[in-house]
């Protein structure tokens, strides 16, 4: 047998061995584990669940085991997925310390602070957030204000981010601040991590049109930060920050593929012409509207075409030490335009069924398709609005002229 | 399944791209529209292609080819779909050479593969009736008359039809489909050229009362279908590379003339307007490229996934060729529409690459039957 076969069949019995129940069925709509100090869990088995993968390393399974992560290769680690889709494993752990700071901690972090922070992001022990965005400073993020000033062997943090994802739930927040001259905008910028509780730190969630308030406005006044929590070099927080946006706009990306699972194992139809035939008029299992159905043929090859370049391009890093092919660059793009269009066309089969605020009128997947549809608007404006990501296609990859 | 090109596939890539810069650039098809040659094709390049083998990829070693496979030919049909090359590749190597080697008796076998891997026979598959594509043949009749057939009715649209030697003609016989290999001089058969916008051969044919020998047959009497299918969704990958080829092209070609022209004293690539639908199709011809190396592949993996992909491929390459010919039309300006420059060459192709064996529309369609609405 060869290694990966066998790694294939030790990795089937540990999970049939370690994953509890209530962890093979579904997501729920509040069954999500996000970690953190004061981490909530609606089921006793995601504790579990989290501890057990934690431990193992394989919430992050291709991170390094050094810092408690699971080591393993590309091969493994696509085995792994795998054999979790096999037996419908839940996502142990939904984690902007995992999606998005990890790997850029890896790449800038000293030895001090990667042993200090990567294994608590692996186990879920920290819930991170993101400090970007500034009211004067969104597609423009460079020209962002909030200052920090040493005093001792403190930076004192004073400003205002916004759109700060589930501050209001989390300990941490890696920020970009000013360090330096306002002027050039990129080269005064450096990258620190701030624990948010501290009275120097406030947040406030921002109302949605969805209803919900998944993000906030977060306000430093004073906020204490210590030295060691600077990251890479003193006014060099851009280039962290840009090699993070990478990763944030991968998973974003992957928000556009729900449902394409469906579409690439055929027969059972997609999920988006499965909703529809409740809503609309089938023929011996035809949609009858053919506008409709042609629309969501449309949107399932798109999905389909989609994932199978995720696939590829995945499989050319693989073959070369290239690092992201220009294809990469498209992701966050397409992937988010396409979910915002998966959900206009939910709306559309669905009719005054889908547009229902609240009350017993709507059935809970109605009205949850009805908010989800007002939150994917901000897929494309969110990590790099889709200008933003044209401007970088046509500069970058297709070196148009400026 | 593979994304990524095999050693075979890259190799024939490259000595196919150096062909066609050489050999077929774009101004080589100029030259054969301009000839007012009616078979619209080079025979002395012909040849050439042959001796390079790419006549016989898809042809079994035992009758002279080297059987790379589909996803052989689909890189070198991609990369002569970049300089427009007109040959009789699609036709004779895809369609003629599947059909012969799936159906064809030994004896049939080695009358045509060797001579169509050399490059002196070439053939043509007759299918479609109409001016859209249906799959289900009903209009051309095959009538049992003794040890013969006789064949009557119209036939549309046959790729190379004019110039090819050998006509795989599918007909309806009494209880299914059948296929049938006609001679082009057979008696009854009038072969009526139609000069497409492309500039490529295509042919309408009619047939009255055409005879055919037993040994004419290819594979069984009313049992064809299945093959058809199958052959048509070769044939639609393989077009759907070819399509990938010219995208390509085209809107290179765009973007060094954004890079170029001034107006206003600036290069006209500067213009965020033009940039944004710049980066929108090449986020397009990357979600092509995908499908279309998915599609080629999917044969060899024995995939039972195949018709969906092949339509996900053709029609996601439809879709974009005429996105970015049109566009590329469009951003050159006035002389988007000359004849001098090659971008308005792509749209035409764009056009009747697309009505091949089912547009866009016809395999969005296909899919979501597949898919089960």
């Amino acid at each position: 047998m060869t290694d990966l076969a066998l790694f294939r069949e030790e990795t089937r019995d540990w999970l049939e061995t370690n994953c509890p129940p209530e962890m093979r069925k579904p997501m729920t709509p509040h069954g999500m584990t996000w970690g953190g100090r004061n981490c909530k869990f609606s089921h006793p088995d995601q504790e579990l669940w989290l501890k057990r993968l934690g431990e193992k390393g394989w919430t992050a399974p291709t991170w390094p085991k050094e810092y408690g992560g699971g080591g393993l290769n590309y091969d493994e680690n696509k085995v792994l997925a795998e054999e979790m889709a096999n037996l419908g494993t839940r996502m142990p752990l939904a984690s902007f310390g995992l999606w998005m700071l990890g790997p850029a901690l890896l790449e800038y972090a000293s030895e001090e602070q990667k042993m200090e922070h990567i294994p608590k992001i692996i186990k879920g022990e920290i819930r991170w957030c993101q400090g970007y965005s500034e009211p004067g400073s969104g597609s423009d993020l460079a020209s962002l204000k909030t200052k920090a000033v040493e005093d001792g062997e403190n930076y004192i943090v004073n400003g205002q981010k916004v759109w700060t994802s589930y501050a209001n739930e989390c300990d941490m927040i890696f920020t970009l601040v000013r360090t330096g001259a306002q002027e050039p905008k990129h080269e005064g910028i450096s990258f620190l991590l701030i624990d948010m509780d501290q009275s120097g730190v406030e947040t406030k969630p921002i109302k949605l049109i969805s209803g919900a308030s998944p993000f906030c406005e977060t306000f430093f006044t004073d906020a204490v930060v210590p030295k060691k929590n600077l990251i890479h070099k003193l006014n060099k927080g851009w280039d962290v920050a840009k090699n993070l946006l990478q990763h944030e706009r991968k998973m974003l990306a992957s928000m556009g593929l729900g449902g394409s699972k469906a579409a690439s194992k055929g027969k059972t139809g997609s999920g988006l012409a499965t909703l529809s035939k409740k809503y609309v008029e089938v023929k011996e299992d035809k949609i009858v509207d053919e506008g409709l159905r042609q629309k969501i043929a449309k949107c399932d090859m798109n999905s389909h075409a989609f994932s199978l370049t995720l696939k590829r391009v995945s499989e050319e890093a693989k073959n070369s030490n290239n690092g992201p092919s220009a294809a990469t660059s498209i992701f966050k793009l397409y992937g988010s335009e396409h979910n915002k269009q998966k959900y206009e066309i939910m709306l559309e089969a669905m009719g005054s069924q889908a547009l229902g605020w609240e009350g017993g009128e709507f059935g809970p997947e109605e009205l949850a398709i009805t908010r989800e549809w007002l939150r994917t608007k901000a897929n494309s404006i969110e990590g790099g609005t889709s200008e933003v990501q044209l401007n970088v296609i046509s500069k970058r990859v297709l070196d148009l002229p400026q | 399944m593979s994304l990524v090109l095999s050693e075979t596939a890259a190799f024939l890539q490259d000595q196919t791209q150096r062909f066609a810069r050489e050999k077929t650039p774009t101004s080589h098809f100029r030259s054969v529209r301009d000839s007012e040659n009616p078979e619209c094709f080079d025979r002395e390049i012909w040849k050439q292609m042959a001796e390079q083998g790419l006549s016989g990829i898809l042809i079994p070693e035992e009758y002279g080819g080297s059987n790379f496979g589909l996803s052989g030919i689909g890189v070198v049909l991609q990369e002569l779909g970049r300089t427009l090359t007109p040959s009789p590749l699609f036709a004779t190597a895809v369609l003629g050479v599947s059909l012969i080697t799936k159906l064809g008796s030994d004896e049939q076998k080695k009358k045509y593969l060797p001579e169509i891997a050399n490059g002196n026979l070439t053939c043509c598959f007759a299918f479609e009736e109409g001016p859209r594509h249906n799959p289900n043949v009903s209009e051309v009749t095959a009538e049992k008359n003794g040890d013969k057939f006789l064949i009557n009715g119209k036939k549309f649209f046959v790729v190379d039809g004019s110039f090819a030697d050998v006509i795989i003609i599918a007909a309806k016989s009494s209880k299914g489909s059948s296929l049938f290999l006609v001679d082009k001089n057979s008696e009854g058969l009038e072969i009526k050229e139609a000069k497409m916008v492309d500039s490529r051969n295509s042919a309408n044919m009619i047939f009255t009362n055409v005879e055919i020998n037993s040994e004419n047959i290819l594979g069984e009497i009313d049992n064809a279908q299945d093959t058809i299918e199958e052959v048509l969704d070769i044939a639609r990958a393989a077009i759907s590379a070819e399509m990938l080829g010219g995208a390509l092209e085209a809107f290179e070609i765009t973007i060094n003339y954004l890079k170029e022209r001034e107006q206003f004293g600036v290069k006209i690539g500067s213009f965020q307007a033009l940039q944004h639908r710049a980066a929108n199709m090449f986020t397009e011809l990357e979600l092509c490229k995908s499908c279309v190396l998915e599609s080629l592949s999917c044969f060899e993996e024995k995939s039972n996934d195949v018709p969906r992909i092949v339509s996900l491929a053709k029609a996601k390459v439809g879709e974009t060729f005429h996105l970015i010919s049109n566009e590329g039309v469009q951003m050159h300006g006035g002389v988007g529409v000359t004849d001098e420059y090659d971008i308005g060459l792509y749209l035409k192709r764009a056009r009747v690459a697309e009505q091949i064996f089912g547009n866009s529309e016809f395999h969005r369609n296909r899919y979501a039957e597949l898919t089960g609405y």
